[in-house]
């Protein structure tokens, strides 16, 4: 079934142009929560386009998002593979209960809320860069790019229910970090 | 319901994923339990903060510019050569596993996506044929249904007059697909109604026809000049098809003329 009825490789590109490069500051934002750095989201973004243009073909439908978040996400595995020798830790090695994880312990309890202050993004954004895998990954598709718990299940090839407990898990040591910083402050 | 099993579906509760069901024995453990309701006043919070805070990255001028760069162009005359060149800096990519579990979501998303659409299509029909919903602009005449659309919608549905080819125009109609509004056309062929429905799409490719059945109903889709078109109706598929043809046939040769 011919799957390109143009046959012209520029309509390919034009089509591809129009689907994908929208959501370039999407993709490039989950690549920079994921590698931490920026010359290598630069690097893998584009890395992700070009193997999903390569793949445009087999490519139906109108959710063009999360299939780019997929192909990045492989992307920057592959990445993580080729830095093996580093400290980093690949995404999907972390068991879920990964005891390493450096912001967990036990939340304190506290009555109140008003700790959780409007704070500015660079602070938050220090809370969430320092989330272990793979429960980054999670809280950045379900609280940046407000996934859906199937849509995330579907990027990180995991069930519902992995999703759910990572989310929790990443919600649970994002709390405790913000008010230990909170503390601080006061 | 347990702080262990609160614990976890608060989240859901957060985000709106949680049925009804369970959202009432969550909020009744979150009404006898300071603590979770503390995580979970705390987790509100948060999440607002961080919805207000902007935690997007803009991608870098300079990298939106290597991409394009890498894309073929636009002109059909050059597209071959930057082709080749781009396929051997892929080849060093090694990417066929990844790929293929890419691939598999790609599949299941866009059948989920498309399957959805066509229903909402069918259901927008069968809605149509109920009493005093089929047509809000009555008219037999293209030149009046064309511009009752005007300023309704983001995309001037195209409307043609098939009454030569046996398919009587008998007016236009805003339907809801997908979320959003939408341009239905209607024709009739003897007593059976067809809905074309026409809605606007960043794709501008054409998309040759395709013949879909959904719920007894035929469907048949095409994309042409930046429009999602679906015609659909009770009658044959041979019939509808002879309508898909002849209303392309006649759009191209009006803009032709």
């Amino acid at each position: 079934m011919p799957i390109n009825p143009s046959g012209t490789d520029s309509g390919k590109a034009q089509r591809f142009r129009e689907a994908a490069l929208p959501h370039l500051d999407d993709v490039y934002t989950l690549a920079r929560y994921l590698l931490r750095n920026a010359d290598d989201a630069e690097d893998a973004v584009q890395e992700c386009y070009l193997r999903a243009l390569k793949h445009f073909d087999s490519y139906r439908g109108p959710a063009m998002k999360p299939w780019l978040f997929a192909i990045l996400r492989n992307v920057c595995r592959a990445e993580f593979a080729r830095r093996s020798s580093s400290p980093t830790t690949d995404i999907d090695e972390l068991p879920d209960d990964a005891a390493q994880a450096p912001l967990w312990h036990e939340a304190p309890e506290t009555p109140e809320t008003q700790m959780l202050r409007q704070r500015d993004a660079s602070a938050v954004r220090k809370l969430v860069t320092a989330l272990a895998e793979p429960f980054r990954e999670t809280f950045v598709l379900r609280e940046i790019h407000n996934l859906s718990y199937r849509e995330i299940a579907d990027i990180v090839a995991a069930p519902v229910g992995t999703v759910m407990s990572r989310l929790a898990r990443a919600r649970a040591m994002l709390r405790t970090a913000w008010m230990a910083e909170e503390e601080q402050k006061t | 319901m347990t702080c262990d099993e609160a614990e976890i579906l608060l989240h859901a509760l957060i985000d709106g994923e949680l049925d009804a069901g369970h959202t009432r024995d969550v909020e009744a453990h979150v009404a006898s339990c300071p603590r979770c309701a503390a995580a979970l006043a705390d987790y509100r919070e948060m999440s607002k903060a961080i919805a207000g805070a902007d935690l997007r990255f803009a991608a870098p001028p300079e990298l939106r510019r290597r991409i394009e760069a890498a894309l073929p162009q636009a002109l059909p005359q050059a597209s071959a050569p930057s082709r080749r060149s781009m396929l051997r800096g892929f080849a060093m990519g090694s990417a066929v596993s990844a790929l293929a579990a890419t691939g598999l979501v790609a599949i299941v998303l866009r059948n989920d996506d498309e399957q959805r659409i066509l229903s909402e299509v069918v259901t927008a029909h069968l809605r149509s044929l109920q009493a005093g919903h089929l047509i809000d602009v009555v008219s037999t005449d293209q030149h009046t249904v064309k511009p009752w659309f005007n300023g309704k919608l983001d995309v001037s549905p195209p409307v043609v007059d098939l009454t030569a080819q046996g398919f009587t125009l008998i007016g236009g109609r805003l339907d809801y697909v997908d979320a959003r509004s939408i341009g239905a056309v209607v024709y009739r062929r003897r007593q059976h109604i067809i809905n074309l429905f026409v809605a606007q799409t960043a794709n501008t490719e054409h998309r040759p026809a395709k013949m879909e059945t959904m719920q007894g109903f035929n469907v048949r889709r095409w994309s042409e000049q930046g429009m999602n078109f679906w015609a659909v109706s009770d009658i044959g598929p041979d019939e509808l098809a002879e309508f898909g043809d002849k209303f392309e046939a006649t759009l191209k040769s009006n803009a032709a003329g």
